[in-house]
């Protein structure tokens, strides 16, 4: 078993400046009161904020200058997963900057990038990768979607679920099996043949929808790159998971953040509960594993170029962030008390988000079974 | 970061070994010329075993002796002394005490050990009831310690002990160097669940220390021990050793031999290994940060986490061995260990037990976390404005 690589986790004043940049806004734009009545409403977020972000550049913060973007890297990005989980922004953020801009760089022709990554840069639209098709199943492997050549085109048949902000998106891209191996297709959610239907989500700060195909016909140059795609959607998975880690850990803290909070300033019997070590050692043991959690996050990031240390550190965040995430979510409830149970305090959806992330790219013992694949246990 | 201090170590550490080739230099006199050069506790001041450098200098030094083959050993052989007596001393010892002390501490011609613990004062180890009376330039000591590694070959102990019962607690301690070779001094061997004796007992039966070997002034005792313990925890959890090392490593091969594909063992190994890197990579990022001069919070967690990680990875282990691990396969023999053995999964099991007593319960860990890193307030203290005399035990 090598050893990991020698990595730094030093802050730059660059990153420093991400995150305190994204707080702010995020504080300003989208507070807690802001998320609710978004988390509410129909579309489950606006337009409005979507283009103050665009302007922010984040939506362009992983492309290419040649392409619109900034040209950073994962670090960064997940930096700035990090401010947005802490805040449990809502929105079709991660879906489209993050796994489908992803997805496109990594199987797209250079001129199929070209000419798709612009638009995802500056926000003008917003994509979604439309991979899973069992509750149970998250490797891209098989699926029962197929497209069929035809006629100088394809022809798409299948359904799709977990389809991140899907009701939103203006392009879904659709891996299928072809005769050559596993495609990924560009759909235009309004071709004939395309039923998107919205989800009730556990989370209702991140939507979701399943998508039927039938007899979808794409044409041509909708396939993405030349041939099989299994080896580079496992990366984009890697990688999902890998900046899903980072809002993880910022949800995480922010849960202990409110626990240690509540603990100082509730009094019960005459004293702080947080000087109950009942309370205190929970709230320890959330710092541990959001230190943990941080950490495993952290290098994953920094290592996305060499594949061979990703494939470990990717589940290794992926398990460890999710289980973190949960606990202390739930456990920030329990510090609370009754109050912590109410849908007037913030607690329940923390741990919404907390929940179904940690289910969406692979659930723990998923990420351990790959974990022990990269490792040969 | 300009990093000629790190070329100057370097060179030092060449012109140590070419000076003294370790493959015909007896340790001793290796370990001799490494304090004279300033290479043994590089952040200690010059002509104390030090360069005034950071802290961070020592490992590159350690690794760049072992790379020349020469032996660092002496930093487990005299691990109290050199892992926790040497810092005590750089804080708080007299330059005549540091003087005599320090290099035969490093050479490991007089093996240090730690007296604190007692039967009636563990995670309250400010309540001990250790009697120091003066008398003249000396003290004489009475009372019993326990949990004493290396006593018993020891030339040194550090000794917290009451000189003022009628003060609170904290305030009536002071700190000694005891000769564990004087009058009144008896080391017994304390057997542990696993039948070898690392510990000790030690009573002390008017042993007379001379005033001389005070550490700090009379009543600051628990200020020093204070840095003894904090030496120690890093010197227990700030580790961070390479990947799948250690308990782990031993865990997965343990699963490759046994042939196993039980689907519930693998993923409950693979939780372990997840949760051992987890803590591995929260180490090396606290040394980052804490050499960057950034302390935070993930330089606390590392004795919690291996405590518990340690004590679940060697169940693990035995639990592979199926009916093997029924089994005990070097006897209670009840004697002391043979050096540094090798244990085998029951008896790292049986003494992994300890990780979370040893150097601070996981439940003290987890009050400094909560207190001290958290901001959450303190128990009530009972016993804290007191006098000693007044305070209840049991």
């Amino acid at each position: 078993m090598a050893d990991a690589p020698a990595i730094s986790y030093a802050p730059s004043e660059e990153l420093d400046l991400i995150r305190s940049t994204a707080r702010q806004f995020l504080e300003e734009r989208v507070p807690m009161e802001r998320v609710r009545e978004l988390m509410m409403s129909d579309d489950g977020f606006d337009d409005g904020l979507w283009k103050e972000m665009a302007g922010m550049g984040w939506t362009g913060l992983a492309i290419s200058e040649e392409h619109g973007g900034s040209g950073l890297g994962y670090v960064e990005m997940t930096a700035l997963l990090e401010e947005m989980g802490t805040m449990v922004t809502p929105g079709p953020f991660f879906a489209s900057a993050v796994v489908a801009t992803s997805a496109i760089q990594e199987c797209a022709t250079a001129e199929q990038g070209a000419g798709l990554l612009p638009s995802l840069a500056s926000g003008e639209a917003i994509a979604t990768l439309a991979v899973f098709e069992n509750a149970r199943r998250w490797t891209p492997e098989g699926p029962s979607t197929t497209a069929t050549s035809d006629d100088g085109g394809w022809v798409i048949d299948g359904s799709k679920r977990a389809v991140l902000a899907g009701e939103r998106a203006d392009l879904l891209l659709v891996p299928a099996a072809t005769d050559d191996g596993l495609g990924l297709f560009v759909v235009d959610p309004s071709s004939e043949g395309v039923v998107v239907t919205g989800e009730p989500a556990l989370d209702p700060t991140r939507r979701q929808a399943s998508v039927t195909f039938e007899s979808v016909r794409v044409p041509q140059p909708g396939r993405l790159g030349g041939g099989d795609v299994t080896a580079a959607l496992r990366r984009v998975l890697a990688l999902a998971t890998t900046a899903l880690a980072a809002e993880q850990v910022g949800g995480a803290q922010r849960c202990m953040e409110m626990s240690v909070e509540y603990a100082k300033t509730r009094f019960q019997f005459g004293r702080p509960i947080g000087s109950y070590q009942s309370i205190k050692h929970r709230c320890a043991n959330m710092l541990m594993k959001v230190e943990h959690a941080r950490s495993c996050a952290y290098h994953a990031a920094r290592v996305t170029d060499d594949a061979d240390e990703l494939a470990v550190a990717a589940p290794l965040a992926g398990s460890i962030a999710s289980e973190a995430y949960v606990w202390v979510a739930g456990e920030n409830i329990q510090v609370h008390g009754g109050i912590g149970f109410t849908w007037e305090h913030d607690a329940h959806i923390y741990l919404k988000r907390a929940k179904a992330s940690s289910l969406l790219f692979g659930d723990p013992g998923h990420h351990r079974l790959m974990l022990g694949e990269a490792l040969g246990i | 970061m300009s990093d000629r201090d790190g070329a100057r170590v370097d060179a030092l550490v060449d012109e140590l070994v070419a000076e003294h080739p370790p493959e015909s230099t007896p340790d001793q006199e290796l370990w001799g010329a490494q304090y004279d050069m300033g290479l043994a506790w590089v952040w200690h001041p010059e002509g104390f075993g030090g360069l005034g450098l950071a802290r961070r200098y020592q490992p590159r030094i350690n690794r760049r002796l072992e790379d020349a083959g020469a032996s660092t050993e002496n930093r487990y052989r005299n691990l109290l002394g050199i892992a926790m007596g040497a810092g005590v001393l750089d804080a708080h010892a007299s330059d005549e005490q540091k003087d005599r002390w320090l290099r035969p501490m490093f050479t490991t011609e007089e093996i240090w050990c730690q007296l604190f613990s007692e039967p009636g004062a563990g995670s309250d180890v400010a309540g001990l009831s250790t009697r120091a009376t003066r008398d003249g330039d000396e003290w004489v000591v009475n009372g019993q310690k326990v949990w004493t590694t290396l006593a018993h070959v020891a030339k040194w102990g550090m000794v917290v002990a009451r000189t003022d019962p009628e003060a609170p607690k904290h305030q009536g301690l002071t700190y000694f160097i005891a000769d564990m070779t004087s009058d009144g001094v008896d080391v017994r061997p304390l057997y542990q669940i696993t039948g070898e004796a690392e510990f000790n007992e030690v009573f002390f039966n008017d042993v007379r220390i001379p005033d001389a070997n005070r550490i700090d002034t009379v009543g600051a005792g628990w200020r020093v021990a204070l840095t003894t313990l904090m030496n120690e925890r890093v010197a227990i959890g700030g580790d961070s050793p390479p990947r799948g090392s250690g308990y782990m490593g031993q865990a997965v091969e343990a699963w490759k031999e046994s042939g196993s594909d039980d689907p519930v063992l693998r993923d409950r190994l693979l939780h372990l290994w997840a949760e051992s890197e987890a803590a591995r990579l929260t180490s090396i990022r606290a040394n980052e940060l804490a050499s960057a001069g950034i302390p935070g919070p993930e330089g606390s967690t590392g004795k919690l986490a291996w405590a518990n990680l340690n004590k679940e990875i060697t169940a693990f282990t035995t639990d592979l061995l199926g009916l093997d691990g029924t089994l005990y396969p070097d006897g209670y023999e009840l004697v002391r260990p043979r050096g540094l053995s090798q244990h085998g999964p029951q008896k790292a099991f049986l003494r992994t037990r300890a990780n979370s007593i040893e150097g601070g319960t996981s439940e003290i860990m987890l009050n400094i976390l909560g207190e001290r890193v958290l901001g959450l307030p303190g128990e009530p203290r009972v016993d804290k404005d007191l006098p000693w005399t007044e305070v209840p035990r049991g």
